[in-house]
C-alpha cells in the first residue's frame, strides 16, 4: 500500500479515534458533565493524538531508514570489481540499478519473464515504455533491480501493518486512560504547546542553518583569496573560470560593490523618507476616516507589487525618461542634445526603488504616529497649538524614535534589494560618484557569480558566498539596531 | 417689535445683559456624536473668578459639555455642536473666531496627567513660546518660574528644570499641566476630571491649588466626587442623561437641591 493511501486511513483512525474518545467520556459521565476533568472533547482530542502522533512518527522514520538500509543492502551484493572501484563510480553503478529498478516495475511480470536476462533486448522494452537507460545494463545489475524492487514492496507492506498496528494501539491505549479525574485538557494543550515550540524552531534553525552553510563557504573563498584583498580590494573583476583551469586569477575588491549598493540605497532612501513620511502624516493626522479607508490600501498596493515589475517599469519608462530629458535640457542650455543621464543609472535605480520604498516608511510611521497617546495630542491642542504645530513640536518628537527604526528597516531593505537594480542601474562594478552613471550592487554580482556553468569550487563562485555573509551582516546589524531604538521607545508608552 | 410681549423682551434683554456679565454662557447647546445626540439644549452660565462644578453619572454628557466650551470637541471626526457659546460676550463658534486664539485663552486641564516627553521647562514653555508670548530667553524663565510658583511646583522642581516631566510623580505631572496651562495667561482654565488619576495627597494638593487659582482665573471643573464638589466649588451644575438638572450655589445644591434627581445622586441612590 503507497503513502498517498495510507494516510488517508490514517485520518480515518484518528476520527475514529476522536469519536470513540468522545463517546467513552459522555459514557463515563453518564450525563453529569462535571463529574469529567475535562470537556468531552478534549479526551477525543487526546485519543486521537494518541492514535495518529505515534503512527506519523513511525511513518516518518522508516520512510527516512528503510531507503537507507534497502540501497546499504544492494550495494553489499555488488559483485567485487564494482566495490573495489572509487566512491563516484560506485554511485553510477547504484544510479544505473535504481532506475532499471523503476523500469521494472512499469513492465509486466510476464514481460521481464520473456525477456529473461538479456540486457541489451531489455534495454530497448525500457526505452520503448519510456524509461531510458543510460548504457547496457550488467547482468548483476539486472540481479540487484530484482532484488531492490523486492525490497521496497516488502518494507512498504511492512511499513504499512506497522504503523496502521502503532495507529490503533496507540488509540486504545488513548481510550484505557479515559477516565473521570483524566487531565485530559492539560495534555491536549501540552501537544498544542509542543507543535508551537516545533514550527517557532523551524525558522529558528533554518536561519542558522542558512548562517553556517554561507559561513563554510566563505571560509573556502577565503582561504583561496586573502580577505583584505576581498574587503579592501577596490577592483572588482573576477574573470571566468574555466573548468580545471586554475591559473585564471581574478581581481574580488568589495568597495565598488559596497559603494554601489550604499549609494543606490542612499538615493533611494531619498525619496522613499520625505514621501513616506509626510504621507504617513497626512494619513494619521489629517485624512478623515473616508480617505484614509480608500488611501491607505492602496498605498499598501504598492508594495505588493513584486519587484521585478518596478525593474522594468524602470527600464523602459523611468530610464529612457530620464535620458531624453537630460538630452532635451542639453540641447536648450547648450544646443548639444547629447544626453549626460544615462538610461541605466544610479539615480534612476534610486529614483524606482524609493517609489518601492515608499509603503514601508509611510505604513509603519503611520502606525508608529498614530500609537502616540492621544492626550498628548490634545495637551498640545488644548494650549492653542495648531495642528502642524502640535505635529511638528509634540507627535513627531516622540514618534522619532519608532519612526527611526522604520527608516533604518527600510533602509536593510534597500541594501538587500536586486530586481531593480539589475534593470535600471546595470552590471559594471566601478567606484565613481555620478548619480547619472551605471552603478551596481552587492546582490547583483551575487546573481550573476551563480548562474552561468561555473564550477562550484572556484572562488569566482565562492566569492558569492562572502558577498552574501558581508550582506547579510550589514542588514543584521541595521535589523538589531532598529529594534533596539524600537524597543526602547516602547518602554516609554507601556 | 411691538408684537413682543413686554416679557419676552425683558427677557431677550436679560440674555444680553447675562452675555455681558458672565464670563462664559451657553445657550441652547447641543452635542452629537455622528447620530447620536450626547447633549440636549444645556444652558448654563459661567461666573468670573468662580469655581464652576459639573458633576453627575458617567456618560451624562458633562466632560461632553465642557468640551465644546473650548471646541475641544473639534478634534472629533463626527462631532457636531448647535447653540451658542460665548466668551465674554462673543460667540465662539463663529467663523470669525480663531479656535487657535480661543484655545490660548479657555486653557484646558485633563483627566490623565498628559506632559510632553520634555523636560519640566520645555513643557511649561511650550505655550508661550507657540504663542510668541516671550521676547527673549530672560522674558521666558520668568514666565516658567511664575507659572510653576502659581501651580505650587517650583519648590519641588526648581533644581531639575531640564530633567524630563514624565520622571515626576502622578500629582506633580497634573501640576505640571495646569502650570503649563497657566503660562498661557489664560482667562478660563477648563479641568476634566483632574484630580481622577491622583491619590489623596495629591488630590489634597491640587484642591489647595484651585482655590488660589480661582482669585486670578475662571474655573470649570468636572469631578466625579460630590465631596470634590463641595469642596471646591462655589457653584454647581449638575447634568443627567445629557441634560442640565440643575445649577445652584454649592451650599444649596448639597444642602437643599430643588430638583429631586440632585437629591437622589447626592445620597448616593443612582450613578
Amino acid at each position: 500500500m503507497s503513502t498517498s493511501i495510507l494516510l488517508p486511513i490514517l485520518a480515518v483512525i484518528g476520527v475514529a479515534a476522536y469519536a470513540a474518545g468522545v463517546w467513552r467520556a459522555n459514557a463515563i459521565a453518564r450525563g453529569a458533565s462535571s463529574r469529567l476533568h475535562s470537556r468531552p472533547g478534549y479526551y477525543g482530542s487526546f485519543v486521537a493524538l494518541w492514535a495518529l502522533l505515534p503512527a506519523l512518527a513511525l511513518l516518518v522514520l522508516w520512510l527516512i531508514a528503510s531507503p537507507l538500509y534497502i540501497n546499504a543492502a544492494v550495494r553489499s551484493e555488488f559483485p567485487e570489481e564494482v566495490t573495489t572501484l572509487s566512491q563516484a563510480e560506485q554511485g553510477l553503478n547504484f544510479g544505473m540499478v535504481s532506475s532499471l529498478a523503476r523500469g521494472m516495475s512499469v513492465l509486466a511480470a510476464e514481460e521481464i519473464d520473456r525477456i529473461g536476462g538479456d540486457p541489451a533486448e531489455l534495454r530497448a522494452a525500457l526505452g520503448a515504455r519510456g524509461v531510458p537507460l543510460a548504457g547496457e545494463p550488467k547482468p548483476f545489475m539486472v540481479q540487484a533491480a530484482g532484488d531492490l524492487n523486492q525490497m521496497t514492496a516488502a518494507s512498504r507492506t511492512m511499513m504499512t501493518v506497522a504503523a496502521l498496528a502503532v495507529s490503533l494501539a496507540g488509540a486504545f491505549f488513548g481510550l484505557s486512560r479515559v477516565a473521570p479525574r483524566f487531565r485530559a485538557r492539560n495534555k491536549v494543550e501540552k501537544a498544542v504547546l509542543a507543535s508551537l515550540i516545533v514550527a517557532s524552531s523551524i525558522a529558528i534553525l533554518t536561519t542558522i542553518g542558512i548562517v553556517l552553510s554561507m559561513l563554510t563557504e566563505a571560509t573556502h573563498f577565503f582561504t583561496r583569496v586573502p580577505a583584505w584583498e576581498f574587503f579592501f580590494g577596490t577592483v572588482w573583476d573576477p574573470r571566468f573560470a574555466a573548468a580545471g583551469a586554475t591559473a585564471s586569477e581574478g581581481q574580488f575588491g568589495l568597495i565598488p560593490l559596497l559603494l554601489g549598493t550604499l549609494y543606490i540605497g542612499f538615493v533611494a532612501m531619498l525619496v522613499a523618507v520625505p514621501v513616506g513620511l509626510f504621507s504617513a502624516i497626512y494619513m494619521s493626522e489629517y485624512a478623515s476616516r473616508q480617505v484614509r479607508s480608500v488611501a491607505k490600501p492602496l498605498l499598501e498596493v504598492l508594495a505588493g507589487i513584486p519587484t521585478i515589475v518596478y525593474g522594468f517599469f524602470a527600464l523602459t519608462a523611468v530610464g529612457p525618461f530620464l535620458r531624453d530629458l537630460s538630452s532635451q535640457l542639453n540641447g536648450l542650455v547648450t544646443g548639444n542634445y547629447a544626453n549626460f543621464i544615462q538610461a541605466q543609472s544610479v539615480l534612476t535605480a534610486g529614483f524606482v526603488m524609493g517609489i518601492m520604498l515608499i509603503p514601508y516608511v509611510s505604513s509603519l510611521s503611520d502606525d508608529i504616529i498614530t500609537a502616540v497617546p492621544r492626550a498628548l495630542r490634545d495637551g498640545s491642542l488644548g494650549l492653542g497649538a495648531t495642528r502642524s504645530e502640535t505635529i511638528k513640536r509634540v507627535t513627531l518628537p516622540a514618534a522619532l524614535p519608532g519612526i527611526v527604526g522604520a527608516i533604518l528597516m527600510t533602509a536593510s531593505r534597500a541594501i538587500g534589494e536586486t530586481m531593480i537594480v539589475v534593470l535600471a542601474a546595470g552590471v559594471a562594478a566601478r567606484i565613481q560618484w555620478n548619480p547619472f552613471e551605471p552603478m551596481t550592487t552587492v546582490t547583483v554580482k551575487i546573481v550573476s557569480q551563480l548562474t552561468g556553468d561555473l564550477e562550484f569550487t572556484s572562488p569566482q563562485t565562492l566569492v558569492a558566498f562572502a558577498l552574501g555573509i558581508t550582506l547579510f551582516a550589514i542588514t543584521l546589524c541595521l535589523n538589531i539596531y532598529a529594534l533596539y531604538i524600537v524597543r526602547k521607545y516602547r518602554e516609554q508608552y507601556e | 417689535m411691538n408684537m413682543m410681549s413686554e416679557a419676552a423682551v425683558e427677557k431677550a434683554l436679560d440674555g444680553k445683559m447675562n452675555e455681558v456679565s458672565y464670563k462664559m454662557v451657553g445657550r441652547e447647546v447641543s452635542v452629537y456624536y455622528g447620530d447620536k445626540r450626547a447633549l440636549f439644549d444645556v444652558n448654563l452660565n459661567v461666573r468670573e473668578n468662580t469655581v464652576t462644578a459639573l458633576i453627575g453619572p458617567s456618560g451624562c454628557g458633562k466632560s461632553t459639555f465642557l468640551r465644546t466650551l473650548n471646541r475641544m470637541n473639534d478634534t472629533i471626526d463626527n462631532c457636531r455642536v448647535t447653540g451658542r457659546i460665548t466668551l465674554d460676550g462673543d460667540d465662539i463658534y463663529d467663523k470669525e473666531i480663531d479656535v487657535v486664539e480661543l484655545r490660548a485663552r479657555v486653557g484646558m486641564v485633563f483627566q490623565k496627567p498628559n506632559p510632553f516627553p520634555k523636560s519640566i521647562y520645555e513643557n511649561v514653555a511650550y505655550g508661550p513660546k507657540i504663542h510668541g508670548l516671550a521676547r527673549n530667553k530672560a522674558d521666558m524663565d520668568h514666565i516658567v518660574e511664575a507659572s510653576l510658583q502659581r501651580a505650587g511646583l517650583w519648590t519641588e522642581v526648581k533644581d531639575r528644570l531640564h530633567e524630563s516631566g514624565t520622571g515626576l510623580s502622578g500629582g506633580q505631572q497634573q501640576r505640571l499641566c495646569i502650570a503649563r496651562a497657566i503660562a498661557v495667561s489664560p482667562e478660563v482654565i477648563l479641568m476634566d476630571e483632574p484630580c481622577s488619576a491622583l491619590d489623596p495627597i495629591a488630590t489634597a494638593r491640587v484642591e489647595e491649588l484651585i482655590h488660589e487659582l480661582r482669585a486670578n482665573y475662571t474655573i470649570v471643573i468636572v469631578t466625579h466626587s460630590m465631596q470634590q464638589a463641595a469642596r471646591v466649588s462655589q457653584r454647581t451644575a449638575m447634568f443627567h442623561l445629557g441634560q442640565l438638572v440643575e445649577e445652584n450655589d454649592t451650599d444649596k445644591m448639597f444642602t437643599n437641591p430643588d430638583d429631586q434627581r440632585t437629591q437622589d445622586y447626592i445620597m448616593g441612590r443612582f450613578g
